[in-house]
């Protein structure tokens, strides 16, 4: 029998010292907690960045509330719809006809015609052993003036294969097909948010005579089908790999992963390797890295030996930016993250090996739930979550690396961080609005 | 088209009902269901989520615990985090694909209040459904297992509120409002099912002379406790100022001689438009009541979600899907609704009353609390 005891914090299972944490999972799998920080993006936001598109989800009620309020919240509940699974359907086996004529009673209904529907499947379709082959077909001989997008809202799947992210990504691309390539034009792809257009990345290219695409600046569908022109796609979030091998199978767009890492070196040997991939000379960053490195040593001065605290929503490498932070005398003492990517293996023995003492929090355990959020000294908060559980107003709200990248990318986050340091933001306000860089009702 | 919600939002649900209800108690919920779908509750259901600390979590199931039916891992993880936590209850919540499967959420219950001690119950809820049903189910089960006991009735008249969740009340002050009202009536509030009140308070409601059932979801608890205690129940929520009074003294009435009754009745003084409500139908018919009480204006309720005959007046319709509502809406001339039903409203006057069971936290700044208060809101149409 269990005493029952008054809740007090107990981060048994949810804290390691890194020296004790194993990699890539530090800890137990288990109930879940889900924290206020909602600043990632969803498959919502990802699907709506496909222009002149409409979105219709087929699940049960349950599964459809994240998804609608989602679309509504970003002020595009216009371009979203919703067939509902219930009870008889799962009965009786009629999920193929209810799609078909949902379909139908949607567009009836829609003020305009889209030029795609991406329709989103759920958990429960893999359970019904529902016929997508029969439901895609007829959609797409019924109205052949409509492009149809096979979507995944599959959580139950996460383990099975591709993650629902790397799912989305790759289903985001689906529709281009085979076009005479364009060998001066490039695409960046995988990222939710625009590249910043200071980012030596785009400077490089652009100088050197590309046209840069991505699917943040296609402002129709045609735009987004002329995606399939680039000879090249690059890829700098890992959880669009996928997605670009994918292109390179279908319809032969060679890529290039170029993954935001903060070790200045490994920096300018990508942008090397990626010269010689395209026969240019290497670039000259010099002027890029001595004006991050400036900018780390202006942040240092200005935040100190100030704890800090970041989390593995701010960025892909998280534990490469850490690092960073820490070969630049910054004092980070606490990383929170539940699970860390394979190709972060290297960073995290070094870390293990030169600052063993460092903690490592989950963000899902539930007695995280119970985590004294606030703090007796300053904390400098960077990432929505790292600000949430150690209850600082000082903090930089990035998510998803925020569009930026590389040196540049360094620079302005150095800047980021001395702003955060100096100056509080209202954290329960900014940190529960859904999609960072979205519109946001909220 | 049933099924289709192609221009609108879509209710809260069942899982989620069950959450709401039993939020504010110390007990550790836990849905049953895939990781990440507990966000969906605790970000746009749930405003009491950064606030007010709760045992709200998932169980992450995944594919091949499903397709293995591995309740042994459900079972195990639950007692790790009870033996971490230490909470009041445990409710094991069932989803769509424990639904498919056909987990057995009671039996597991049953196992686990075994092993810990602590009270444990399964509820079937499928993700299927509407949250009225998940709060009827909540606040039935918590009658059932934690209000046994016939408790010696206040010496002072005593009432229990049940059926107030934020999903329908949000957390406007609508629910101080009705204590501060029931306070003024010369009733003191013995329990509230279930927002400010604890598990304990909540024990004792069998010493109440009556019960105020708000919402649809409190309606099963109040026929249990009619019949296990014999408290009766009267149905309405105060909206307004005459409609409120004349609820006020429908409780005293219903204390005295017994009878349970549902408050809301048609009002109109005359007709000079027809108004549509749209709403959970308790919340619903008692606003249009109140509104008809003092203004000139004929009210038609229209719910989407459960309800039962003797809740509706004489011209009110359950309408469950979009289409219902579209022919409905055709001969109004307007509508008081959640703002994200104008999408179906065309030009027509268009009154906004959030419910954040529908529209979700996007308009909890502009909600408005109607308890015990002349409804100047009715004066002029949002648009």
């Amino acid at each position: 029998m269990l005493t029952r005891l008054r809740r007090e914090e107990n981060t048994s299972g949810a804290k390691r010292k890194i020296r004790e944490a194993f990699f890539p999972a530090p800890f137990e799998q288990g109930l879940e907690y889900s924290s206020p920080a909602r600043g990632t993006w969803n498959i919502v936001h990802t699907g709506m960045l496909i222009p002149e598109s409409h979105q219709i989800f087929v699940c049960a009620q349950g599964c459809l509330r994240g998804v609608v309020l989602t679309a509504a919240e970003m002020g595009a509940l216009d371009r979203y719809s919703s067939i509902i699974i219930r009870e008889e359907n799962v009965i009786d086996g009629s999920v193929e006809n209810l799609m078909i004529n949902g379909v139908a009673d949607i567009l009836d209904k829609l003020p305009y015609r889209p030029k795609a529907i991406l329709l989103f499947i759920s958990c429960q379709h893999f359970f019904l052993a529902y016929n997508q082959q029969l439901v895609f077909d007829t959609l797409r001989e019924k109205y052949p003036d409509i492009r149809f997008m096979d979507c995944y809202m599959i959580p139950t799947l996460r383990k099975s294969g591709l993650t629902p992210d790397q799912k989305m990504r790759l289903q985001l691309f689906s529709l281009l097909e085979e076009k005479e390539k364009n060998p001066k034009k490039i695409n960046l792809i995988g990222s939710n948010l625009e590249i910043s257009a200071s980012s030596e990345l785009v400077m490089i290219l652009r100088q050197a005579g590309y046209e840069l695409q991505m699917l943040n600046w296609c402002r129709t569908f045609d735009d987004y089908l002329d995606m399939a022109q680039a000879k090249l796609n690059l890829v700098y979030e890992p959880i669009a790999i996928p997605a670009a091998q994918d292109l390179k199978k279908r319809i032969g767009q060679e890529y290039r992963y170029l993954p935001f890492v903060f070790d200045m070196d490994e920096l300018e040997q990508n942008y090397c390797r990626l010269a010689d991939m395209l026969g240019m000379v290497h670039p000259d960053v010099r002027g890029f890295r001595k004006a991050a490195e400036a900018a780390l040593e202006r942040a240092l001065q200005c935040i100190g030996n100030t704890k800090i605290a970041v989390d593995y929503t701010f960025t892909f490498r998280i534990l490469s930016f850490t690092k960073m932070l820490l070969q630049h005398g910054f004092h980070v003492t606490e990383i929170f993250a539940d699970t860390f990517l394979p190709e972060e293996r290297e960073d995290f023995l070094w870390m293990k090996e030169h600052f063993p003492d460092i903690d490592i929090y989950a963000t899902n355990q539930p007695n995280m739930r119970y985590l004294k959020r606030h703090r007796d000294e300053t904390i400098l908060a960077v990432g929505q979550k790292a600000a949430y559980f150690t209850g600082t107003d000082h903090f930089v709200n990035v998510v998803e690396s925020g569009g930026l990248f590389g040196y540049d990318g360094i620079r302005q986050i150095a800047e980021l961080m001395i702003d955060a340091y100096l100056n509080e933001k209202p954290r329960k306000e900014i940190i529960q609005r859904k999609g960072y860089g979205c519109e946001s009702c909220i | 088209m049933r099924q289709v919600a192609g221009l609108i939002s879509t209710y809260s649900s069942d899982e989620f009902g069950i959450c709401s209800a039993l939020y504010e108690l110390g007990g550790m919920v836990v849905m049953h269901d895939a990781s990440g779908c507990n966000s969906t509750y605790t970000t746009h259901d749930e405003p009491r989520w950064y606030d007010i600390d709760s045992m709200i979590f998932i169980s992450a199931i995944s594919e091949m615990e499903a397709i293995m039916g591995d309740d042994e891992k459900l079972i195990r993880d639950i007692l790790t985090t009870a033996e971490k936590l230490h909470p009041e209850f445990i409710a094991i919540v069932g989803a769509p694909i424990p639904y498919m499967i056909g987990t057995d959420l009671e039996a597991i219950a049953m196992i686990v209040e075994a092993e810990t001690g602590i009270p444990a119950f399964g509820f079937a809820a499928n993700g299927m459904r509407n949250y009225t049903e998940g709060i009827s189910m909540a606040f039935h089960k918590i009658v059932d297992r934690f209000c046994t006991d016939q408790m010696e009735q206040t010496k002072l008249p005593s009432v229990n509120i049940i059926g107030a969740t934020p999903l329908d009340f949000s957390l406007n002050g609508s629910i101080d409002s009705i204590r501060t009202w029931l306070t003024k009536q010369g009733w003191s509030v013995n329990s509230c099912f279930a927002m400010g009140s604890s598990l304990e308070e909540i024990k004792q409601a069998s010493k109440a002379h009556v019960n105020l059932v708000i919402s649809y979801g409190g309606i099963a608890a109040a026929r249990l406790m009619e019949e296990r205690f014999g408290i009766p129940y009267v149905v309405g929520v105060p909206f307004g100022k005459d409609y409120a009074d004349y609820l006020a003294g429908l409780l005293d009435r219903t204390a005295k001689n017994g009878q349970s009754l549902y408050a809301a009745k048609k009002a109109g003084k005359g007709k000079i438009k027809r108004l549509c409500l749209i709403g959970e139908s308790v919340f619903a018919t008692s606003l249009a009541t109140a509104i008809e009480m003092e203004y000139d204006l004929d009210i038609q309720v229209l719910t989407p979600l459960d309800t039962i005959t003797e809740i509706l007046r004489e011209g009110d319709r359950y309408t469950p899907e979009e289409d219902d509502l579209i022919e409905q809406l055709k001969y109004a001339d307007g509508v008081i609704a959640d703002p994200l039903y104008r999408a179906l409203c065309g030009q027509m006057d268009f009154y906004d009353l959030p419910h954040e069971a529908f529209s979700g936290r996007i308009y909890d700044d502009q909600n408005p609390d109607l308890v015990n208060r002349t409804l100047t809101y009715m004066e002029e149409p949002s648009c």
